[in-house]
C-alpha cells in the first residue's frame, strides 16, 4: 500500500503537503509505510484491533443496550505534529490555562471581569456550569483547573485554533496512552527510528499535581480517583488512571465524612482520604450541595472542602469555563488577566445573545456550524452546510427561543490525515486534544488524543458519534533529541 | 484495602472456579454416558443439575433432562445465573470493578475469555463437547496461574484464594452428595464393573482420580468419600480447602492461628478443625448426606462470616 493516489483535496493534510510529498516530520514514517509488503499493513490493523479488544478498551455508549460496549475505532497511521507547530501549541495552552484559572478564582471572589465589562455579568450566572455555591472558595494554591483537555483543529491553512475547552472532567487521556502501546507494538521498526516524544509519564505526573494538592504537614497523603461506577462510559479511563497511579478507585458509596473528614470503607475500618481527582460532574458530587438525588456522591464532601481536609480536583465550578459563550471571552480574558496577546487563536465564534450577531447567525445558517452553549459530545448542534432545510429551521427556532444558549462558528474546513480504507489510503478530518496539568507548573503532555472522524466527509470526530482516534506524534527538535535517547 | 474491592475480587474467583467445576462436570458426564447402555444414557444427565441445586428452575424451563437440555441449561443459558457463560460475565463485570487492583495480564485473560466464549457458536463447540470443556477448564487454571504469578500475595490476593477455596469445598461436596446417593443403593451393582466406572468418574469429577490412585489403590466407597472429604493435602479435598481459607484469612488479620477476631475466622477454624477430628466411619455412620448437608450450610456460613467482616459495602454486581 502506497500513497501513489492519495489525494488530500482542499485541505490541509497532515502527512502530505499539496505537492503530494510527505511533510518533513513525516517522511520516514511515509517511507517505511510504503516499502511494506502487499497485506503487511492491513494484518497490522487487524492486529492492533485484537489488541484493543482483549485489553478491553472500550467505552459504553448510552441508550444502546444491546452490546453496550464498543472499541473505540481505531487506525494504526499516526498523525504527525511537527516540532515548531508543537511549541506554538504549547506556548498558547499554558497562557490559555493560566488565564482560565484567573477568570474562574475571580469570578468567584471579586468578579472583577464584570465589574469592569469585560464580561457580561448574566453570560457568567447562566452558564450552566457556574456555582454560586462556589463563590469565596479557596482551593489550594489558588488553582481550580487541574486537570484540562483542550480540543484543537488546524484550518486548511494550517494554522491551530481551539475549538473548545474541558475544564471540568476531561477524559481521553487513556486512549491517548494506550494507542501509544499499541503503536509501539504494531511498528516497532518505524517507531524507533523516529524521533517521537515520549508520553508514558503522564500517569506519574498526574500523581505528582494531585499531591501536590494536600495540605504540606502530610508527607504522604492518600490519593483517590472518584467515578460514577462501571457503567459509565469513562469508566476504562478511571480505572486504567487508578491503577497507573497506584490509587485507589472509589466510588461514591465506599467514602463517608465524619467529623467533615473525608473516609473510605476500606477491609480494616475506615481511611483517612487527602486528594479526591473526581471524574463526576459537580451536580452529582454531594447532595447535601448540589443534586439532592445523586446516589453517586458523598453528603458532606463540601464541608470537608471548604474547611480544607481534602483537596479536588479539579474544584467545583470550573464548569462554567466550558459554557462556549464564556469561551468566546477568552481573548479578551488573556488582555485582562495577563496583558499578552493570544498565542493560540480561539475559532471566530457569534454570540446569538447579541441582536446584531443573531441576525447574522439566522440569515447565514446553511453556513455556520451552530451549537448548544452548554452541549458537549456533538451532541446539540448543526452543521449548516449539511444540514436540510428542516433541520436548520428548528434551529432557527430554538435560537429564537434560547439565544443565550446559543453560538455559532464559521464551518471550519478541517484538517484532515490519512487512514486505511480497505486497501487504500483516504484523508478523514481529524482533531486534537491534548492534556494539560496544572499543579508546580503547567505541564503540557507533548502529545494528545487525535481524534479522527471516521465517515467520509463527516466533520464530527467524538466517540459517541462514530469517531475514531490515532497515535499522535509529536516530534522532538533537534534540541529535544537528547530527552527522546 | 476497599470493603467493596474485596467483595469483587472475592466473588471473581468464587465464579471462575464455578465455571472450571461445572465444565469439569460436564466432560466427565460425557464421557460417562459413553460407557453407559443406551437406555440408560440420558438417566445421567439429572444429577448435574441437581449438583447445582437449582433442579426446579431447571424442570420449569426445559422439562427434560437430556444431554442437550442440561448442557444447553449449565453452559449457555444467560437466564440462568449459575450457568458457565453467567459465571464469565459475573467475573467478568467484578474484574472490571477492580482493575486498577488486579494485574492488567488477568484483567485480559478474564476478558479474552469471556469473550473466547460467548462468541462461540453452540453448535460449533458441541461439535466436539470434549475439546470445548477441555479448553474451559484450562483458561480457569491459566487464569489462577496469572493471578499467582502476577499479582502480590497480599490482602487482595488472599480475599481472591478465600473465595475460589469456599467454592471449591461446596462443589467437592455436592457433586459427592450427588452421586454417592445414587451410587450406594444400587447393592446389586457392588464390586462390578460397572460400578468402579461410575466410582471412578465420580473422582474424575473432582480432578481426583490419580492422586486417589496413588494414596489407596483400589476403589472403595469409603476411601472415596474419605479422599474428597478429609485428605489434607489433595487440593480440591473440602479440609484442604478449609485450610486454605483459614491461612488466608490468618493472614489478612495478622491473627494468631488457632484464635479469631472475627465471625469468618471463627466460624471456619471450628468447622476446619472439626474435621481433622473426625473419622469417615462417623461420617458414614452418621449418614453421608445428612453430613454434607450440614457441612454446605457451614460453609454458607463462613461466607456469610467473611462478608459481614470485610465487605460492609454493597456490591456494584448483584453476586448471590
Amino acid at each position: 500500500m502506497n500513497f501513489s493516489g492519495y489525494d488530500p483535496g482542499h485541505f490541509y493534510d497532515e502527512l502530505i503537503d499539496t505537492q503530494g510529498k510527505p511533510r518533513e516530520g513525516a517522511s520516514l514514517l511515509i517511507d517505511r509505510i510504503s516499502g511494506l509488503p502487499d497485506g503487511d499493513l492491513r494484518r497490522r490493523q487487524e492486529a492492533a484491533e485484537l489488541v484493543l479488544l482483549n485489553m478491553g478498551i472500550t467505552f459504553n455508549v448510552y441508550g444502546d443496550d444491546a452490546g453496550a460496549e464498543k472499541i473505540m475505532p481505531f487506525d494504526i497511521i499516526p498523525r504527525v505534529v511537527e516540532a515548531a507547530d508543537w511549541t506554538q501549541i504549547e506556548s498558547g495552552l499554558k497562557q490559555r490555562i493560566q488565564a482560565l484559572n484567573l477568570f474562574i478564582d475571580d469570578i468567584y471572589h471579586d468578579q472583577r471581569i464584570v465589574k469592569e465589562g469585560i464580561v457580561p455579568a448574566f453570560v457568567v450566572e447562566s452558564a450552566s456550569g457556574y456555582r454560586k455555591e462556589c463563590a469565596g472558595l479557596q482551593p489550594p494554591s489558588g488553582i481550580w483547573c487541574h486537570i484540562t483537555g483542550t480540543d484543537l483543529v488546524r484550518d486548511e491553512s494550517g494554522q491551530f485554533h481551539v475549538l473548545e475547552d474541558n475544564l471540568r472532567c476531561p477524559s481521553g487521556v487513556s486512549y491517548m496512552l494506550e494507542n501509544r502501546q499499541v503503536m509501539k507494538r504494531t511498528f516497532p521498526q518505524v517507531f524507533g527510528a523516529s524521533h517521537v516524544r515520549a508520553i508514558d509519564d503522564y500517569p506519574d505526573r498526574l500523581l505528582q499535581s494531585l499531591r501536590y494538592l494536600a495540605p504540606e504537614h502530610i508527607p504522604s497523603p492518600t490519593v483517590v480517583v472518584l467515578t460514577p461506577g462501571i457503567y459509565n462510559s469513562a469508566y476504562f479511563e478511571h480505572a486504567f488512571l487508578a491503577q497507573q497511579m497506584g490509587v485507589e478507585l472509589v466510588e461514591g458509596r465506599d467514602l463517608v465524612v465524619v467529623d467533615n473528614l473525608v473516609m473510605m470503607r476500606t477491609t480494616q475500618g475506615l481511611q483517612r482520604v487527602d486528594v479526591v481527582y473526581r471524574r463526576i460532574d459537580d451536580d452529582f458530587l454531594d447532595p447535601g450541595v448540589f443534586r439532592e438525588d445523586s446516589a453517586l456522591g458523598v453528603p458532606g464532601l463540601m464541608n470537608a472542602y471548604r474547611a480544607g481536609n481534602v483537596a479536588l480536583a479539579n474544584a467545583p465550578g470550573t464548569g462554567v469555563a466550558d459554557d462556549k459563550v464564556v469561551y468566546a471571552y477568552v481573548p479578551k480574558m488573556i488582555e485582562f488577566y495577563l496583558q499578552e496577546e493570544m498565542i493560540l487563536p480561539n475559532v471566530q465564534t457569534y454570540l446569538c445573545w447579541n441582536d446584531d450577531e443573531r441576525s447574522y447567525v439566522l440569515e447565514h445558517l446553511d453556513e455556520l456550524v451552530v451549537k448548544a452553549a452548554n452541549e458537549s459530545g456533538g451532541y446539540g448542534m448543526m452543521i449548516g452546510p449539511h444540514a436540510s432545510a428542516e433541520e436548520r429551521a428548528d434551529f432557527a427556532e430554538r435560537i429564537k427561543a434560547d439565544p443565550r444558549n446559543y453560538i455559532a462558528q464559521p464551518t471550519l474546513a478541517l484538517s484532515r490525515s490519512p487512514v486505511i480504507v480497505d486497501d487504500h489510503f483516504e484523508g478523514r478530518h481529524v482533531d486534537l486534544r491534548p492534556f494539560i496539568l496544572n499543579g508546580e507548573q503547567i505541564y503540557v503532555v507533548p502529545g494528545g488524543l487525535t481524534r479522527v472522524a471516521m465517515r467520509k466527509g463527516s466533520l464530527v470526530v467524538n466517540s459517541s458519534q462514530g469517531g475514531g482516534s490515532k497515535d499522535t506524534w509529536v516530534m522532538a527538535s533537534t534540541a529535544q533529541e537528547g530527552d527522546h535517547a | 484495602m476497599l470493603s467493596r474491592a474485596a467483595d469483587a475480587i472475592y466473588w471473581m474467583n468464587r465464579y471462575v472456579e464455578r465455571a472450571e467445576n461445572i465444565a469439569r462436570f460436564i466432560q466427565v458426564n460425557l464421557h460417562l454416558s459413553l460407557d453407559q447402555p443406551m437406555q440408560m444414557r440420558s438417566e445421567q444427565w439429572a444429577p448435574l443439575v441437581k449438583v447445582t441445586g437449582d433442579y426446579d428452575r431447571f424442570l420449569e424451563r426445559y422439562g427434560e433432562a437430556t444431554q442437550e437440555s442440561v448442557i444447553d441449561f449449565l453452559t449457555f443459558d444467560r437466564e440462568y445465573p449459575n450457568s458457565i457463560i453467567s459465571c464469565l460475565d459475573r467475573a467478568r463485570e467484578n474484574a472490571r470493578s477492580v482493575r486498577q487492583i488486579i494485574s492488567s495480564e488477568m484483567w485480559q485473560q478474564i476478558n479474552t475469555f469471556f469473550l473466547m466464549v460467548s462468541g462461540v457458536h453452540k453448535g460449533i463447540a458441541l461439535e466436539v463437547p470434549d475439546d470445548f470443556f477441555a479448553r474451559i477448564q484450562m483458561v480457569c487454571h491459566t487464569f489462577t496461574g496469572i493471578m499467582s504469578a502476577t499479582m502480590s500475595h497480599g490482602e487482595a490476593w488472599h480475599f481472591g484464594r478465600i473465595g475460589a477455596m469456599l467454592e471449591r469445598a461446596d462443589k467437592t461436596s455436592r457433586i459427592l452428595d450427588v452421586k454417592y446417593f445414587i451410587l450406594l443403593p444400587q447393592v446389586q451393582d457392588v464390586g462390578t464393573p460397572y460400578d468402579n466406572i461410575q466410582w471412578s468418574a465420580l473422582l474424575k469429577s473432582a480432578s481426583a482420580f490419580e492422586m486417589y490412585r496413588k494414596k489407596y489403590g483400589r476403589i472403595e466407597p469409603r476411601d472415596v468419600a474419605a479422599f474428597l472429604i478429609l485428605d489434607p493435602e489433595f487440593p480440591r479435598s473440602i479440609h484442604y480447602c478449609l485450610l486454605e481459607v483459614e491461612r488466608s484469612l490468618h493472614l489478612i488479620t495478622g491473627t494468631p492461628a488457632n484464635t479469631f477476631v472475627n465471625e469468618a475466622e471463627r466460624r471456619v477454624g471450628r468447622l476446619r478443625s472439626g474435621l481433622v477430628y473426625t473419622d469417615i466411619g462417623e461420617i458414614i455412620d452418621q449418614g453421608l448426606h445428612q453430613f454434607l448437608d450440614g457441612l454446605q450450610a457451614q460453609l454458607n456460613a463462613v461466607n456469610d462470616g467473611v462478608a459481614q467482616s470485610f465487605f460492609p459495602v454493597n456490591p456494584t454486581i448483584s453476586n448471590d
